[in-house]
Order: structure tokens, then C-alpha cells, then sequence
């Protein structure tokens, strides 16, 4: 560790995941700096949700070390693990908001029985949040009388309630109709100008070429390139992302 | 027909057979409260640990849930009742009753709560235990409320089996309905209070039917 920078927010180590006898992950090493966007692309199997996944736990890493603001994510107590994924928010592909509760539950819930926030300082927040991505006047409703886009954002105000310092989306629009992507990547990129430190796996590339700090392109589970989304998309060195590159945009086109 | 009529629709043995029968109605609803209760919140703890990550809580209570569905209820009961002196516990014939009705409808409700739970995605554990709720809190406050809403048609409907079920108390002298109307017959030579007692069970159990059958056509218009 470098005692002149500054902790990272969120710090991978020597990371390795295998599930059986395949290997999925294979020495991951990645810091995320405060208020950084790391943006992840990777072809499908490359390991780009177990990555996310190992991130906050809801995946067992073989080995290695994983650290948000210096505090070990590995080899803590239950107790201790349910209080630090607070600080870790997590965005699926498939929203799974909670059905059977409105969209303001579906914010209050963890507030009120993980961080025990009071009731009336829980909706609040869920409100503000709510506002934050678009949706203060769908608060009553529930899931199932919300766009695809509607329930994304309402799943993002759901862990930005808790105040992470660090906020993993697994591709949060991959089963969006195209014309709702657009509300969700807006909500993403306020997240960012309000400082918020990300990561962000995604076939967005426009959205990465605007928004990233940093591109990390995987493969075979390893990270193989990464640098400035000018230099991954207009200059990738290895034979990998070149073909990568070029079989994506020959999709997009 | 006249005679169909007296042994079967006698209105005046019925009504001398009815504070007899109403007493036994009386206590087969405390029997119902009783056995359903304690079923329910069994088979909530089975289905709880057959549900659990661990092995060596879901193998236990998969053996339990696979043995006392498979034993008929009646049997069990007499076991139990003739069986427990033997080891020297002395029980009243309700609380028998009781006990032959927590294994066998734990294991029932336990294997209703648990095609319920199984039946919710995996994602929305995650997405629970993502936001640092514990794995007590994610069951209790996301996927429980789910999981019971999903097999309410189901649990109601083995309320129902149950309710029937518990003329089998009659067996160890337990006077709920059947026993009542049994006795009833036997001192009148006339099977009238019989068929009152049948009459009183669909009068308990008509609305309850009523219920799920409409739960299950709206299930089945909503689909
Ligand atoms: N629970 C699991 N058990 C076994 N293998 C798994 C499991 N989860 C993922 N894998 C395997 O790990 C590899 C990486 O999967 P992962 O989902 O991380 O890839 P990905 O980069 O996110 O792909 P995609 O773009 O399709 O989402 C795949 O080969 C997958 O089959
Ligand atoms: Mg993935």
C-alpha cells in the first residue's frame, strides 16, 4: 500500500474464483478510486458478473482480498459482512424490486431493518431518492404498474438510500426496451457528476465513451487492457479487444 | 321414502340431538383453532430448514416431512394414543390428538411453504442480502410475504382436509362432532344426527370452500 494516495474506495486483490473445476476469475486486481467510474466490457463468460458479484459477496472468492475504504470485505463475521454491503450498492440486470411492496417500501425496507433508520427519517430519504431518479410521483405504486426503466431507477434510488460508497450495476439496461435506456443511463450519469464512485458493466459503449474515467476490458477471466475509454476504443492494443471491438460495433451497426 | 326419510331426516330426533351435537361442534372448533395453529407454524419451521443452505438442517426435516406424509393420520393418532402409556406418559385424548396433528400437518404445510418459497427467485434473496439484510430478515420481510401469498389457495385448502380430519379424533373417545353424532345415533337407533353432523361440517366449511374457489378463478383469469 502507498502511504501518499489516497485509500481507494473500493480495492480487488489477487482475486480468483472457481466454480468446481472452472476457473472463472483469475487473479483480478483492480482499485477504484473515489468518485471514479470504472466502466467493464468483456464478451459473455468472461467473468465480468462474477467480478461484481465476488464485490459484495453474493459470490464466495476462492481466494484474494477485496477492501472497501480500507476495510476487508473476506473473512469477517455474518454481522460484519451484512454491515459492510450497506456500503457496497448492487444493481441487477432484473431490477428485482420486491413485488409485493410499493416502490417507497421497496426503498424504506433495508433502510429500516439493516441501518434502522426511524420510519419517518426512512421515507424521507426514500422520497429524496426517489426525486433523485425521476420517480417521487410513483411512490404509491407498485412494481408491477412500473416501466422497465421506472423499476431500474426505483431499484437504483433503492441502494443509493443506504448511502453506499461504492455502487456496482451488472448491467442495469440489458432488458430494457431501447427506448427506456435512456432514462436509466441519465440517472447513471447525475450518479457520477454528483461524485458517486462506480462500476459499471455494460454494452453502453457510447455511454462508457462519455462518461467512464477508466475502461477495463475482460476476457477468460482476466482483465487484459485497460486505460482511458479514448485509448480503448481508438487505440486497443491487444489482438483481443481489437476483435472484440470490431465484433460489437459490427453488431451495433 | 317414508322410511328413507325417518332414518335419515328425522326432525324431531335431530332436534333432540342438538345440544348434544352442538357441544361436539363446539369442541371441534377448538380442536380446528388448536391443530391448525400448531401445523402451520410447524410446517413454517420445516419448511424453513428443508429450505436452509445447510445440509445438516435440510436433510433432518426432509426425513421428517417424507415419513409423516406417508403415515396415515389415523394410525399415527392411534399409536400415539395407545403407545404413550407404554413409555409412561399418560396424555388426555385431545392432547393426543394434538400431537398425531402437529407431525402430520407440519409435514403437509411444511411442503406448501416450501414449493412456495422455492418457487421465488433467486434474485430476490440477493437483491436483499445485497442491501445488508440479514438471511432472518430477508425470509421474514421479502420472500415470506411472497412465498404465503403464492400458496394461500393451497394452505386454505389443506385447512379444509384438516378440518374434515379431525372427525378421526372420535377414535380415542374425544367427543367433537363425529363422536357426538355418533353417540347420538347409537342411542336412538337413527342415523339423522349423522346427517346433521354432515350439515354442520359444510355449514363450517362451505364459505371456506367459497374462498378458495375464487381465489383460483381469479389465479386463473390473472394468467
Ligand atoms: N453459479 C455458477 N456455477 C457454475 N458456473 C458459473 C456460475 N456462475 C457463473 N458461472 C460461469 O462463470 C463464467 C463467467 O460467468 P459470468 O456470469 O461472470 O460472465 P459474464 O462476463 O458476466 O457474462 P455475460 O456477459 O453473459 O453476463 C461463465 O462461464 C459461467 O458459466
Ligand atoms: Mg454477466
Amino acid at each position: 500500500m502507498t502511504a501518499a494516495q489516497p485509500l481507494p474506495t473500493l480495492e480487488i486483490t489477487a482475486l480468483e474464483k472457481r466454480f468446481g473445476e472452472t476457473q472463472v476469475l483469475r487473479s483480478i486486481d483492480l482499485n477504484v478510486r473515489n468518485g471514479e467510474l470504472v466502466f467493464v466490457i468483456g464478451p459473455s463468460g468472461s467473468g465480468k458478473s462474477t467480478m461484481l458479484r465476488c464485490c459484495n459477496r453474493l459470490e464466495e472468492p476462492t481466494s484474494g482480498a477485496i477492501h472497501v475504504s480500507g476495510k476487508p470485505m473476506l473473512g469477517i463475521p455474518r454481522k460484519e459482512l451484512d454491515r459492510m454491503r450497506l456500503q457496497v450498492g448492487m444493481v441487477f440486470q432484473g431490477f428485482f424490486l420486491y413485488p409485493h411492496l410499493t416502490a417507497l417500501k421497496n426503498v424504506t425496507l433495508a433502510q429500516r431493518k439493516a441501518l434502522k433508520r426511524p420510519r419517518a427519517e426512512a421515507e424521507a430519504r426514500a422520497l429524496e431518492m426517489l426525486d433523485k431518479v425521476g420517480l417521487k410521483h410513483k411512490a404509491d405504486a407498485m412494481p408491477s404498474e412500473l416501466s422497465g426503466g421506472q423499476q431500474q431507477r426505483v431499484a437504483i434510488a433503492r441502494a443509493l438510500a443506504l448511502d453506499p460508497k461504492v455502487m456496482l450495476f451488472d448491467e442495469p439496461t440489458s432488458a430494457l426496451d431501447p427506448e427506456l435506456v435512456g432514462s436509466v443511463l441519465k440517472v447513471m450519469r447525475d450518479l457520477r457528476e454528483g461524485g458517486m464512485t462506480m462500476i459499471v458493466v455494460s454494452h453502453e459503449m457510447q455511454f462508457a465513451r462519455e462518461a467512464a474515467d477508466r475502461v477495463v476490458f475482460m476476457d477468460g477471466g482476466v482483465i487484459v487492457e485497460e486505460g482511458p475509454p479514448e485509448e480503448i476504443f481508438g487505440n486497443p492494443k491487444s489482438d483481443r479487444l481489437k476483435a472484440f471491438l470490431s465484433r460489437v460495433s459490427g453488431e451495433a451497426a | 321414502m317414508d322410511t328413507i326419510i325417518d332414518a335419515f331426516f328425522n326432525i324431531d330426533i335431530m332436534r333432540q340431538a342438538t345440544p348434544l351435537l352442538l357441544k361436539g361442534a363446539w369442541v371441534t372448533l377448538q380442536l380446528c383453532a388448536v391443530v391448525i395453529l400448531l401445523g402451520l407454524f410447524g410446517g413454517l419451521g420445516l419448511a424453513l430448514l428443508a429450505s436452509s443452505g445447510s445440509a445438516a438442517l435440510r436433510l433432518p426435516a426432509f426425513v421428517f416431512i417424507d415419513i409423516f406424509r406417508a403415515i396415515p393420520p389415523l394410525i399415527l393418532l392411534i399409536l400415539i394414543y395407545a403407545g404413550l402409556p407404554f413409555v409412561g406418559v399418560r396424555v388426555p385424548p385431545f392432547v393426543a390428538v394434538c400431537i398425531a396433528f402437529l407431525l402430520n400437518n407440519s409435514a403437509y404445510f411444511a411442503e406448501i411453504f416450501r414449493s412456495g418459497i422455492k418457487a421465488i427467485p433467486k434474485g430476490q434473496m440477493e437483491a436483499a442480502r445485497a442491501t445488508g439484510l440479514s438471511p432472518a430478515q430477508a425470509q421474514t420481510w421479502v420472500i415470506l410475504p411472497q412465498a404465503i401469498r403464492n400458496v394461500l389457495p393451497d394452505l386454505l385448502s389443506n385447512v379444509v382436509e384438516i378440518v374434515k380430519l379431525t372427525s378421526i379424533a372420535s377414535v380415542v373417545s374425544l367427543s367433537e362432532l363425529l363422536y357426538s353424532a355418533n353417540m347420538a345415533r347409537a342411542v336412538t337407533y337413527n342415523s339423522s344426527p349423522l346427517v346433521m353432523a354432515a350439515g354442520l361440517y359444510l355449514l363450517l366449511l362451505w364459505p371456506l370452500v367459497r374462498v378458495i374457489s375464487r381465489f383460483q378463478r381469479g389465479l386463473s383469469i390473472s394468467h
